[in-house]
């Protein structure tokens, strides 16, 4: 092998071929499901507090994408059936996740439905679950001294409660948790073949 | 719609096995001019043969100077290329340990954003990622092509244009990313914005290159050659398709791990493995064992590694023929790591003495066996039923490490032991200071990967028992964690030694090469070497 131009053409068309299964061919099976019925965009507050979600690098400890009963218990962790593509048709960037050093949160939403809840949690996660290791995020909250009207104050047990103030969630954690509660993929599924079956049973194959 | 995607997919894995076969057939029948005698192009002359070649070693039989080819321009770009990788490699485990000890202590550094695990995870892997990796990988390389073709770098000014483009663009993106502005992929963090700086840069570090490469001064083209110009155009064609703002939900997800899984396959494995084919013969001063394997291992890698990646979404929502085609890609890679794993490790298994006397050499051909190991455990983890318990978990981590670290890595740290001494034509300030770093990345890594092995397949055999309580399969992982991060310091503080010692071969007084060691002939490792053989 003599020559730089046909080794860097090979090499290209490999990459090309290898685009065309991996990148196009999904795409273009994909591209075209309609959102199923009962997902609703993201309103704007959800859509920020999906930023938050994002920035504050989430994805890298929660995953959203529950799998099949043949696979894992996830359903019976109750974190939902087995997601199919078209429960992401509004997800830009996709927060799919590869770890779970937390629970998968796809459905969070319907699992844990109290905003309250989801604030507690997010200022300290051990005052919820005590051997809990999630970050807890006191930056997204604010002590004072009285609440005022508008404010949303977070119900905290007393050994986490800063002597004589309260704590008060800042507009961030009030969008994260909106995102959070609209985590929530209980519709029933459409274009179940858009997803990994490599676990199904034989009985699906014949 | 089953039948044609079937098809699809069977027709992809035949032409994909054709395509071997074929490459195989014509390797055997010699239609590639090539043949065992240019193994020996990593030579200077024929004198070289059989003798070890190592600026570090006091018994080195070659002489150990400034290389008289170095342009003044080529050897600041070097230089350049080498203190910024280095400087982002100890930016990039300062990070890792941070972020490695927040797991283990949630509530420590939790008063700002910037802190957060999820962003020092992120700082930390774009540092060693697009810092120290590809700085010190395209440092390597702006090195090597330019001495297996036996002429100059040409258009070095471009190159340090470049390194001053790229590292901007990193600063910035990391920046950013500390900020929370983030593009939020997985390996693809930076904000596209930044991410532009990035491939102008590329493309000022793959113009030089090419250009050399294009005014060689020797007929053939030795086997690191391949994987360097291959990579030099796979890495942007990966990085500007990905970053191209066109897919959203499920779709975005495979364009994702397309792109993440190629960046190590094709771009840090070409790399590494580029640079293990050079130093290993080079500082052993013996051939690799079949030249002409190292074509299959080559190809086979281009042909393999560019369909894997969605085995990262296994009982994910993206059609199964996907996950199974690249499941079995992944299989397939076994192919070329056999192809590369007897070039090299006959070679360097071999001759033992030269560990002996090259800490170079250790560092190369350990990275180069881990490569081995981490791809043929990338294999197994494909597989669906190991992918269940395996993946989700710091099981993963682990993986990951043992390829872009244990392989990648290691090969750069001996590649730039043995470099800089030639660029600079002076000696290493604190010969003692390299076994230090060895043992210590060596160990701290061992403590590293074994805790995240054991304690990410313990994690995920609790979370796939219905039985147990998901709680447990976190709160077990906890010790191991600990482990971790005290593996993790260990390296780092390996790191540390390493800067140190590159900062006083820079900033300390000179030391020269004693008188050429030529004197010690009768002490010269060879003779030991063949009683061992």
């Amino acid at each position: 092998m003599n020559r730089i131009l046909p080794l860097i053409i090979v090499a290209l068309a490999l990459l090309a071929f290898a685009t065309l299964f991996l990148v196009a061919g999904p795409a273009a099976q994909i591209r075209t499901i309609e959102p199923p019925e009962g997902l609703e965009p993201y309103s704007e507050a959800e859509q920020r507090g999906r930023e938050v979600y994002v920035s504050m690098g989430c994805v890298y400890c929660h995953t959203q994408q529950p799998r099949s009963s043949e696979q894992a218990p996830d359903a019976t962790r109750g974190w939902g059936r087995a997601s199919t593509a078209a429960d992401y048709v509004y997800d830009e960037p996709h927060l799919l996740g590869t770890m779970r050093t937390g629970p998968d949160l796809l459905n969070v939403g319907a699992r844990l439905p109290s905003r309250q809840w989801h604030l507690t949690h997010l200022y300290q996660p051990r005052a919820v679950t005590p051997t809990s290791i999630m970050p807890s995020f006191p930056f997204l909250f604010e002590a004072k001294e009285k609440a005022g009207s508008d404010d949303v104050v977070v119900k905290l047990p007393e050994q986490y409660r800063p002597e004589g103030k309260v704590i008060v969630a800042k507009q961030a954690a009030l969008d994260l948790t909106d995102y959070l509660l609209s985590l929530d993929r209980t519709y029933p599924v459409e274009h179940d073949h858009l997803r990994d079956n490599g676990f199904r049973a034989e009985k699906e194959d014949s | 719609m089953n039948f044609t995607i079937g098809s699809l997919l069977a027709f992809s894995f035949a032409a994909s096995l054709l395509a071997v076969i074929a490459l195989i057939w014509a390797i055997s029948t010699h239609q590639f001019r090539i043949t065992e005698s240019d193994a020996r192009t990593v030579f200077e002359d024929d004198d070289e043969a059989g003798k070890l070649d190592d600026p570090t070693s006091p018994h080195s039989e070659r002489l150990a100077t400034q290389d008289p080819r170095l342009t003044r321009d080529w050897h600041r770009l070097l230089i350049v290329m080498f203190v910024t990788a280095t400087a982002w490699l100890v930016f990039g485990s300062v990070f890792g340990v941070i972020a490695s000890l927040k797991l283990h202590l949630p509530d420590w550094l939790t008063g700002s954003a910037p802190l957060t695990f999820g962003r020092m995870r992120t700082l930390h892997l774009n540092s060693v990622i697009y810092g120290f990796l590809s700085l010190g990988g395209i440092g390597t390389a702006m090195w090597l092509v330019p001495t297996l073709f036996k002429t100059p770098l040409r258009k070095p000014r471009l190159g340090l244009v470049g390194a001053a483009i790229w590292n901007l663009g990193l600063l910035a993106g990391v920046t950013a990313i500390a900020r929370g502005w983030t593009d939020g992929l997985e390996w693809l963090e930076i904000p596209w914005q930044f991410d532009i700086l990035l491939a102008l840069g590329g493309a000022c570090f793959a113009v030089p290159l090419l250009f050399t490469a294009a005014a060689r001064r020797v007929n053939h083209i030795y086997v690191t050659g391949w994987y360097y110009m291959a990579g030099l155009v796979w890495f942007p064609a990966l990085f500007i398709m990905a970053n191209m703002p066109v897919h959203t939900g499920a779709q975005q997800a495979t364009a994702n791990w397309w792109f993440a899984h190629n960046v190590l396959g094709l771009w840090l494995t070409p790399l590494g493995l580029g640079a293990a084919y050079y130093f290993i013969p080079k500082i052993i001063g013996k051939p690799i064992y079949s030249y002409r394997l190292s074509l299959l291992g080559f190809w086979a890698l281009a042909l393999f590694y560019s369909q894997v990646g969605m085995h990262h979404l296994v009982g994910g929502p993206i059609p199964t023929w996907v996950v199974s085609l690249s499941i079995v890609q992944s299989v397939m890679m076994v192919v070329p790591v056999i192809a590369v794993a007897i070039n090299q490790h006959t070679l360097s298994l071999g001759n033992l003495w030269a560990w002996r006397e090259s800490l170079p050499l250790r560092f190369v051909a350990l990275g180069a066996i881990m490569y081995t190991l981490a791809s043929l455990q990338g294999s197994l983890e494909a597989v669906r039923a190991f992918s269940t318990v395996a993946h989700f978990t710091h099981y993963t981590v682990g993986h990951a490490h043992l390829g872009a670290y244990a392989f990648v890595a290691l090969v750069l740290f001996g590649g730039i032991y043995y470099m800089l001494p030639r660029i600079t034509g002076r000696a290493w300030p604190m010969p003692w200071a390299i076994s230090l770093h060895f043992w210590l990345v060596v160990v701290g890594f061992a403590i590293y990967f074994f805790a995240l092995t054991i304690g990410g397949w313990l994690q995920g055999l609790a979370m796939v028992d219905a039985s147990r309580e998901w709680l447990e399969s976190m709160e077990l992982t906890v010790p191991y964690l600990a482990g971790r991060s005290l593996g993790g310091t260990l390296m780092t503080l390996g790191h540390f030694v390493f800067a140190a010692n590159l900062a006083v071969l820079f900033l300390g007084p000179r030391r020269h090469f004693e008188e050429t060691p030529q004197a010690e002939e009768t002490q010269s490792p060879r003779p030991a070497q063949e009683s061992e053989a």
